[in-house]
């Protein structure tokens, strides 16, 4: 049976256990007055039954779903003749997957060798009994949940308490998601992080001056494993976000400045909508934007002047990613300016300061630390970038610290290593997981930081 | 006079007038910055905006040219009675060729015929194939068709190719610019709204190629991703908001939430790729997976937004519901949540804004296919309309400049309307 139609009648069978269950509490109240004798309502009775139909079913059935590929796998691989386990861990796959798609019928079975073929048929016949087993297993569940919470109606039942005890804890499961999906990352992201360091010592990772992962890719050099120096990739990504803060952190900062202490109301109404659209542009098109128009641009300027420009230069990515931050600093800077109380500012203005002194000597010290704690966060947004360093920014590690010079980045070199057909076993792909493990801390840190110091300050003045 | 005014001149009052000048002229000074500041923010997006359109409007257009072809059933190979199988595979290619050499009869050598042949699109055939299904009674007659030009071509015909331009620089060669200035002169080229464009899937050939299995996917992604993120998103503000107790667990929940607001997309792509396609053996490319890791990115947008809304609920709605005896979850469901629901909703549309508009981590589980066919399901291989503008960002040919303009032009008008809706809705339920 397909799973959508087992889904299909799993909600079948709730919505007949809710009615089993709302009909069965008028049963058991005949005798006593109908309905009143009830502690609850008859559709919490009802309530009560489907949920018990539901949600154990739908717990089985999404965890057989999520692991049933891979046990399938495990019991054939095991089942095949020892030879399989003679190839590299590559070659593995690649046979394994053939045998899987000849038992879904995708793979003719003329290219085939015969223990495919045996292996395949094998797979196609577990794989049968796998979604009979599936199908039988939900709905058995499913109709012994229904008769137990059927079984326990009673005019004294607590329905009504019981049922929102189960709501709250399904509410509550849906906020631990929070909590899980940063645990998925760590242990994914570490996971693999900690098998290529398995290969790679992790002081040549952290300070090796040298990125160069193509080489490992040929099996047979196994001590030439390229090298994976991440410095130049660290330095290529603070270059390309140095130069987006000296865009966006000048243009942002007094936009806001301009627009909270200067502009008529009917301008900023008008302004800040207008330049919050630059916030919801898809970085894709940022990314198209910088190669296609920008970098072009910057080298046709850079060689009217007689300089060498690298038609992948830094400062094409870093100013289009500059743009892209502008909204971003800009509203930060703004929530931080209005929360300095007015009276600082009447009481500079009072004494005869202009505005601009007011400004400069009295609302910026005083919000010094937020913006400070705002500027972190556009730099660690800068920092986790990916398109448009990856469609403007170069490929090739360079150790340099000039703009005009194409460099690369952590995001861009993980897209790189990953995209495409790729296996886990070799030092190349695991690097993308290391760096990935990197990136997150870094921005992670980068965000306690921000948030505390903007924390702090949001104290200071409440 | 003079007397009088030479000591006075040293008292601060003085002093203090004289600097004004110079203090007024940095407060005017300033305000200038702050205009220069908002008006760069202001150019910044004119250029990018006015860059795209400018690029993608050409590409609504696709320029056909009229070929008086002979359906000779010698030249396509078919018999007497042919069957639509025959019908099907019969060589229009060269029929389309012999009308071509019929119309320009000097053309000689294997190079020009060449040239001469790449003014249609290879897709051109399939046109005529097309026409010819629709009605058989065409073979045996010389008929005019109107055939999609090739992009290189079209490209001219659009005045793209500067006059003057050297030839070594583009494309279309000088042969083929006579030969289409021709065709234009005698009427035979015309310009059409580019439907391929919205009806086809990725192609090769610029003039061929379409977003039609980029919208699917994207929609099918987009409808995982707001199944999973809304429900639970909601469901997890309610519980902060309204159900959590003060402790260590709820702070802990709380900071996490922050913290994957700001995560970088694409580390959820790493985790997409480790823990749904490597642990779980879930089909790589599929809208599924795309879905499920969108939603885990959007889902801190969606809670956050959403406490907002539930916290902006007046009290006194809370305590009339608990004061009439209904229980605190009934409170929630039947009165608090209809009132947030406008601000849910609205937060909810900005998150899948978001999830529409992005691609990094949609390249880590492998949605960067060459894609044809439309996905008839989640779990069929597809990409999405950002990732298909990433891939045709990297193609060299202009053509596919100009497609990945009008793409782009495209996915932006759908997050136009998307959050012209979410205005929309905040908007009209905040005067209640």
């Amino acid at each position: 049976m397909e799973t959508t139609t087992v889904f299909l009648v799993l909600i079948l069978l709730t919505v007949i256990s809710f009615l089993t269950g709302r009909k069965r509490s008028h049963a058991v109240t005949s005798g006593q007055g109908g309905a009143r004798a009830l502690h609850s309502l008859p559709k919490h009775y009802g309530y009560m039954a489907g949920l018990w139909a539901l949600l154990p079913a739908l717990t089985v059935l999404v965890l057989w779903l999520l692991f049933e590929s891979s046990i399938l796998a495990s019991i054939v691989k095991d089942d095949m003749p020892g030879e399989l386990w003679q190839m590299s861990e590559s070659e593995q796959g690649l046979y394994f997957n053939q045998v899987v798609g000849y038992a879904r019928g995708a793979t003719d079975a003329d290219m085939l060798d015969p223990a495919q073929i045996v292996a395949g048929d094998h797979y196609r016949a577990l794989a049968e009994s796998s979604r009979v087993i599936k199908a039988l297993l939900v709905f058995v569940i499913a109709l012994l949940g229904a008769l137990l919470a059927i079984r326990r109606i009673h005019p004294k039942l607590r329905a009504r308490n019981h049922v929102e005890k189960i709501f709250k804890w399904l509410l509550f499961s849906c906020s631990l998601l929070a909590v899980l999906t940063t645990l998925g990352i760590v242990l994914s992201v570490l996971f693999e992080a900690i098998r290529f360091f398995q290969a790679i010592p992790i002081a040549d990772f952290l300070f090796g001056l040298q990125w160069s992962p193509q080489t490992a890719i040929r099996a047979d050099q196994v001590a030439a494993s390229g090298s994976f120096g991440i410095v130049p990739l660290f330095v290529g990504t603070l270059l390309i976000s140095t130069v987006a803060m000296i865009i966006a952190v000048p243009v942002g900062l007094m936009s806001a400045i301009y627009l909270s202490e200067y502009a008529t109301r009917r301008f900023r109404a008008f302004t800040k909508p207008v330049l919050e659209i630059l916030a919801g542009v898809p970085t894709v098109v940022y990314g198209f934007f910088a190669a296609l128009t920008v970098a072009p641009f910057i080298r046709n300027v850079g060689e009217a002047l007689g300089l060498h420009v690298a038609s992948e230069s830094a400062l094409a990515a870093g100013l289009v990613m500059g743009i892209m931050i502008i909204p971003f600093v800009m509203s930060l800077s703004d929530d931080i300016i209005n929360a300095v109380p007015d009276t600082m500012r009447e009481a500079s203005l009072g004494m005869g300061a202009t505005m601009n002194e007011t400004i400069r000597k009295v609302l910026l010290p005083a919000a010094l630390p937020g913006i400070v704690g705002g500027i972190l966060l556009a730099v660690s947004r800068a920092i986790g970038e990916t398109m448009i360093v990856v469609m403007a920014a170069g490929l090739s590690a360079r150790l340099t610290i000039n703009p005009l010079e194409a460099v690369t980045t952590i995001t861009v070199q993980i897209v790189t290593l990953l995209v495409g057909d790729q296996e886990f076993d070799n030092p190349k792909t695991l690097a993308a997981f290391a760096l990935g493990l990197v990136l997150f801390f870094v921005t992670l840190l980068l965000n306690i930081i921000a948030l505390y110091v903007v924390r702090k300050y949001r104290e200071q003045y409440e | 006079m003079n007397n009088m005014s030479k000591p006075r001149s040293a008292t601060p009052t003085d002093a203090i007038r004289a600097s004004l000048k110079k203090r007024y002229a940095r407060e005017r000074r300033f305000q200038w910055y702050g205009r220069l500041a908002v008006l760069t923010g202001f150019v910044f997006l004119f250029i990018l905006l006015a860059d795209i359109v400018s690029k993608g409007t050409p590409a609504f257009t696709q320029h056909y040219i009229k070929v008086s072809v002979d359906l000779d059933p010698a030249t396509l190979g078919l018999p007497a009675e042919p069957s639509r199988e025959q019908l099907y595979s019969a060589d229009y290619l060269g029929a389309i060729k012999a009308g071509l050499r019929a119309m320009f009869p000097d053309v000689s050598g294997r190079k020009e015929k060449q040239q001469l042949y790449r003014l249609l699109s290879m897709g051109a055939e399939y046109n005529l194939r097309d026409k010819v299904l629709d009605d058989p009674r065409l073979i045996g007659h010389s008929s005019e068709f109107w055939l999609r030009a090739h992009a290189e071509a079209g490209s001219y015909l659009k005045g793209q190719i500067p006059a003057g331009s050297p030839e070594a620089d583009r494309k279309v060669k000088d042969l083929q610019i006579a030969w289409l200035d021709q065709l234009r002169a005698e009427g035979r080229t015309e310009s059409r709204f580019n439907t391929t464009f919205f009806t086809q899937g990725d192609s090769r050939e610029p003039e061929m190629a379409g977003i039609r299995v980029a919208l699917y996917g994207s929609f099918f992604t987009l409808v995982v991703t707001f199944l999973i993120a809304f429900p639970i998103g909601v469901s997890a503000a309610v519980y902060l908001e309204e159900f959590a107790p003060r402790n260590r667990l709820t702070d802990l929940i709380e900071i996490n939430i922050n913290n994957l607001a700001a995560v970088p997309s694409i580390v959820f792509g790493l985790l997409g790729l480790a823990v749904f396609i490597n642990f779980f053996e879930l089909p790589r490319s599929a809208p599924l997976v795309g879905g499920i890791v969108l939603s885990l990115m959007t889902l801190p947008t969606i809670i956050i937004t959403s406490r907002a809304a539930i916290q902006a609920v007046s009290p006194s709605i809370r305590q009339a519901a608990l004061g009439v005896g209904a229980s605190k979850l009934q409170t929630v469901v039947h009165h608090v949540l209809p009132v947030a629901m406008p601000g849910i909703l609205t937060g909810s549309i900005i998150g899948m804004a978001q999830a529409l508009g992005e691609s990094a981590p949609l390249l880590m589980i492998g949605m960067v296919a060459f894609i044809m066919e439309v996905p008839g399901g989640v779990t069929d291989p597809a990409t999405v309309l950002p990732v298909q503008i990433f891939l045709w960002a990297d193609s060299p040919e202009r053509g596919f400049t100009e497609k990945t303009s009008a793409a782009i032009m495209v996915l932006m008008g759908f997050l136009i309307l998307m959050n012209a809706f979410a205005i929309f809705l905040r908007r009209r339920f905040e005067r209640k």
